[in-house]
C-alpha cells in the first residue's frame, strides 16, 4: 500500500515537475552516538529535498565496512553513495571506471575556491576530474590530558608531550597509567605518526610521507622518534584496553593521564559532560609541533545507469558541501568543515584551537593520503608489533621500517 | 536401456562399455562434478595464477611478477608468527580433543546413569558458534572479571591467569577455547563408534580378565580407525580455517601474537587492498594442507588397492 502510494506519488510529480523523487541508498561506517547524530543531519537535509535518503549504516570500524562496501561496488550492486576515507583507497576504483565524474558539480560550486585546505580536493581528483565529495577534516596529532589524573598526582597539567613524560612518574606514583592507549594496530600506528610530527619536526614527517625518502626513514632524527615511542610505549603498561573509546574513558576517568588520539575523541568527553580547559585539555601536535595533518572523511559515488539516479547523487554531493549543511553536520561530529567560509562560533575551545592551526595553513598530508592500503597495513603491523614487545629494540624496528618505506607505493 | 545396447553392439561385443553403466546416476551427478571442477579446481587454480601476480583492489591477470609475493610472504615476520600460532594450536588442539574428547566417550560408554543429560551437557558447546565461544572465553579469561578475579575472592591472593594479555600464552588462550568448543563433538562422534563395536569384543576380553583399560587402547581403539580418520579429518579441516575464533577472542592480539593465516589472508585481501599476496598466502596454506593430505591419501587408499 505504503509503495503504491509512494508511486503514485512519484508519478505525479514526474507529470508536475517532470523531476523524479529517487531514494538514494548511502552506505557509511558512522554508528556511534555523536556520527550517528551528525549523519543524520545529512539525512535530515536531503529529505527536504524532493529526494529521500536510505540508510546503510554498517556497524564496526572502517575496517569491517570497507570491504564490504568495495566488494557490493566490484560485485555489480552498488549503493547510491558512500562513505570512504579519500585519498588512495579508492583508487583503483576509480581507475576502473566505477565511480561517477562530479567535475560539473565541483566546477558549479566553485569547489577549487572554497576547499580549505585544498589537499582535500586533491585527495578526491585523478587526472583533473573531481570523483569525491569531502565532507570534514579529523587531525590525529593530539594529546588529551586528564585535569583529574594530574591533581591526583600534585602536578601541573603538562603544556606539551616532553613536560607529559617528564610529568609520568609522579603519575605512576599516584597509581595513574601515564598514557591510555587501544591495542588495536590503528591506534599505536596513529600514534607514532603523532610522535613523529611532535618529535621529529615536520620537514622529517613530509619527507618520509610525501617523499617517500627511505635515506629520512634510517637518519637520527628517525632514531629520536623511535626512541620517543619506545618511551611511549613504557609509558602505557598497564592499559590493557581495546577500543579507542575505552582508552578514551581511562582518561575521561582519571585513571589515566592523557592519551595521543585523533580529534574524533572529543566527542567521548562531549558526552560525558567534560568542559575542554576544565576537565581536560587537548593538546595539537602533542603540544610541540602545533601542526595537524588533514585527513578525514569523504563520499563517493558509484556509477549507476540510471540517469534520473545521477542526477540525484550530484544533488547530494552539492548538498554536502553547502554551508549550512557543513556547519550542522561537523558540529555534532566533532570535526573541522572543509569551507574556510563558514561560521563556526559555536564551536568548542578543542574545535577552534583546530581552527585556528587550519586558518593559518599550519597542515600536513595525512597518512591515508600518502600510502596505499597495503603499505599503511605493513606500518600497523609493524608499530602494533613493536608496542606489545618490547624485546624488540628501536634500531630493529627502524631497520625494519627503512624497509617498509624503500618499497612503499 | 537402449542406449546402453547399441552402445554395447557399436564399440564393442565383449564387453559393456563403462562410460554407460549406470547412466542415469551419472546424469544426476553432472551438475556436482561441474560445480567441484569449476568452484574447486578452476578457482584454486585461478587464486594460484593470480598470486603471482601484483593484483592489487582489483585482479591484474597481466601484471606478472613471479615469486616477489611469495619472498615478501616470507619475509613478513606476521606471516612467520602466523604459521607458528596455527602449528601450535593444530598440534595441541589435534592431541587434546582426541584425548579429552575418547576419555569422555568411554567414560559415558561405562551406561552410567543421566547418559543423556550428561552427553547433552558437553555437546552443548559445540552448539554455539566461534563467535560467541571467543567473546564467551575472553570475558572469562578477563584478569578483571573471570577466572583470576574468582580465584582472588576465594583466597587465592597470588593467582594470577592472565594469557589473552600475555603475548608469550595467548595462543594457549584461544587454545582453551578451541578446545571446550570442540571436544564435545568428537566424544560423540567416538562414543557412536564405540557403540558399534560388537558386545561379544568386551564378553570376550571378560572372560580372558583383561582390564577395561586395556581393552580399550588395544582392542577398541583399533577397531575405531575408521572414526578416528573421520574425527581426525574433522578436526583438522577446522584447524586449518581458524578465523572467528582469534577475530572475537584476540583479534590477532596483543600487538600480533595471535595471528593465524586465514586471518592474514583475509585482511591482506581486503582491508590492505593486496590481493596478490593474499593469494600467495593462502596457495601456502594449500600447500601446508596437501604436504599432510597426500601421503596419507597414498597410505590410507593406495595401499588397499595395491593389497
Amino acid at each position: 500500500m505504503k509503495l503504491t502510494t509512494k508511486l503514485l506519488a512519484a508519478t505525479a510529480m514526474v507529470a508536475a515537475s517532470s523531476v523524479s523523487a529517487v531514494e538514494l541508498e548511502v552506505t557509511h561506517w558512522w554508528t556511534s552516538g555523536g556520527e550517528a547524530a551528525a549523519v543524520s543531519e545529512f539525512a535530515k537535509a536531503f529529505d527536504a529535498t524532493e529526494h529521500s535518503w536510505l540508510d546503510g549504516a554498517i556497524a564496526g570500524s572502517g575496517g569491517t565496512a570497507r570491504p564490504i562496501i568495495i566488494s557490493r561496488i566490484l560485485g555489480g550492486d552498488p549503493m547510491h553513495a558512500t562513505q570512504l576515507n579519500h585519498g588512495r583507497q579508492a583508487e583503483e576504483l576509480v581507475e576502473a571506471g566505477l565511480m561517477l565524474d562530479l567535475t560539473d558539480v565541483a566546477e558549479a560550486g566553485g569547489w577549487a575556491d572554497v576547499v580549505n585546505p585544498s589537499r582535500l580536493l586533491d585527495g578526491c581528483t585523478l587526472d583533473g576530474k573531481i570523483y569525491c565529495v569531502p565532507v570534514n577534516i579529523h587531525s590525529p596529532q593530539w594529546l588529551w590530558l586528564s585535569h583529574d589524573a594530574f591533581e591526583k598526582a600534585g602536578v601541573d597539567v603538562p603544556a606539551d608531550w616532553f613536560a607529559f613524560v617528564e610529568a609520568a612518574p609522579a603519575l605512576r606514583d599516584a597509581d595513574v597509567i601515564p598514557l591510555a592507549m587501544g591495542q588495536q594496530a590503528w591506534q599505536t600506528s596513529l600514534a607514532f605518526g603523532a610522535i613523529m610530527v611532535a618529535v621529529g619536526g615536520t620537514e622529517l614527517y613530509i619527507d618520509v610521507l610525501t617523499n617517500k625518502s627511505a635515506e629520512a626513514a634510517a637518519s637520527e632524527d628517525m632514531t629520536k622518534v623511535f626512541q620517543a615511542y619506545a618511551d611511549a610505549r613504557s609509558l602505557s603498561d598497564g592499559s590493557n584496553v581495546q577500543d579507542w573509546n575505552q582508552a578514551t574513558n581511562l582518561v575521561i576517568t582519571g585513571m589515566a593521564g592523557g592519551q595521543i588520539h585523533g580529534d574524533w575523541a572529543q566527542g567521548e568527553f562531549q558526552v560525558a559532560g567534560q568542559v575542554a580547559g576544565e576537565d581536560y585539555t587537548c593538546l595539537p601536535g602533542l603540544g610541540v609541533n602545533e601542526i595537524i595533518a588533514t585527513g578525514g572523511d569523504a563520499f563517493y559515488f558509484p556509477k549507476q545507469d540510471d540517469p534520473e539516479i545521477e542526477a540525484a547523487q550530484k544533488e547530494l554531493a552539492a548538498l554536502m558541501i553547502s554551508p549550512e549543511v557543513q556547519v550542522a553536520f561537523n558540529l555534532k561530529k566533532g570535526s573541522l568543515p572543509i569551507r574556510g567560509d563558514v561560521d563556526l562560533s559555536a564551536a568548542n575551545d578543542c574545535m577552534k584551537k583546530g581552527l585556528e592551526i587550519l586558518a593559518a595553513g599550519n597542515v600536513l598530508p595525512d597518512g591515508v593520503n600518502a600510502y596505499s592500503a597495503d603499505t599503511a597495513g605493513q606500518l600497523e603491523d609493524l608499530m602494533v608489533e613493536f608496542w606489545n614487545d618490547t624485546s624488540i629494540t628501536v634500531e630493529d624496528a627502524q631497520a625494519r621500517y627503512v624497509g617498509i618505506i624503500e618499497s612503499a607505493d | 536401456m537402449a542406449v546402453t545396447d547399441t552402445g554395447q553392439t557399436e564399440v564393442s561385443t565383449k564387453r559393456p562399455s563403462r562410460l554407460f553403466k549406470n547412466i542415469a546416476a551419472k546424469i544426476a551427478a553432472i551438475p556436482m562434478i561441474f560445480t567441484a571442477l569449476v568452484v574447486f579446481v578452476g578457482c584454486t587454480l585461478w587464486t594460484i595464477y593470480h598470486s603471482f601476480t601484483r593484483s592489487r583492489l582489483l585482479p591484474a591477470p597481466d601484471k606478472w611478477v613471479g615469486l616477489d609475493n611469495y619472498e615478501r610472504l616470507w619475509s613478513e615476520n606476521r606471516w612467520l608468527i602466523s604459521i607458528e600460532n596455527l602449528a601450535i594450536y593444530g598440534l595441541c588442539s589435534l592431541v587434546l580433543s582426541l584425548t579429552i574428547g575418547f576419555v569422555l566417550a568411554a567414560l559415558l560408554d561405562r551406561k552410567i546413569r543421566f547418559e543423556n543429560t550428561i552427553r547433552t551437557i558437553i555437546l552443548y558447546p559445540f552448539a554455539l558458534s566461534f563467535v560467541v565461544t571467543g567473546l564467551a572465553w575472553q570475558w572469562i579469561l578477563n584478569p578483571e572479571l573471570g577466572l583470576q578475579n574468582t580465584v582472588r575472592n576465594i583466597g587465592w591472593e597470588s593467582f594470577t591467569f592472565d594469557p589473552l594479555n600475555n603475548a608469550d600464552i595467548v595462543i594457549y588462550g584461544v587454545l582453551i577455547a578451541g578446545i571446550w568448543q570442540g571436544s564435545g563433538f568428537v566424544m560423540v562422534l567416538l562414543l557412536a563408534g564405540m557403540r558399534g563395536i560388537d558386545e561379544d569384543v568386551w564378553k570376550a576380553s571378560r572372560v580372558e580378565g583383561i582390564p577395561a583399560w586395556k581393552t580399550y587402547i588395544f582392542i577398541v581403539i583399533p577397531m575405531m580407525r575408521p572414526v578416528f580418520v573421520t574425527a581426525l579429518v574433522i578436526i583438522s579441516a577446522g584447524i586449518i580455517k581458524v578465523y572467528d575464533l582469534v577475530v572475537a577472542q584476540t583479534s590477532g592480539g596483543p600487538g600480533i601474537a595471535s595471528e593465524v593465516p586465514a586471518k592474514y589472508v583475509i585482511e591482506k585481501m581486503f582491508q590492505a587492498q593486496n590481493l596478490g599476496l593474499g593469494f600467495a598466502a593462502s596457495t601456502m596454506m594449500l600447500l601446508s594442507v596437501l604436504v599432510v593430505l597426500i601421503p596419507w591419501a597414498y597410505l590410507e587408499f593406495g595401499g588397499k588397492k595395491n593389497g
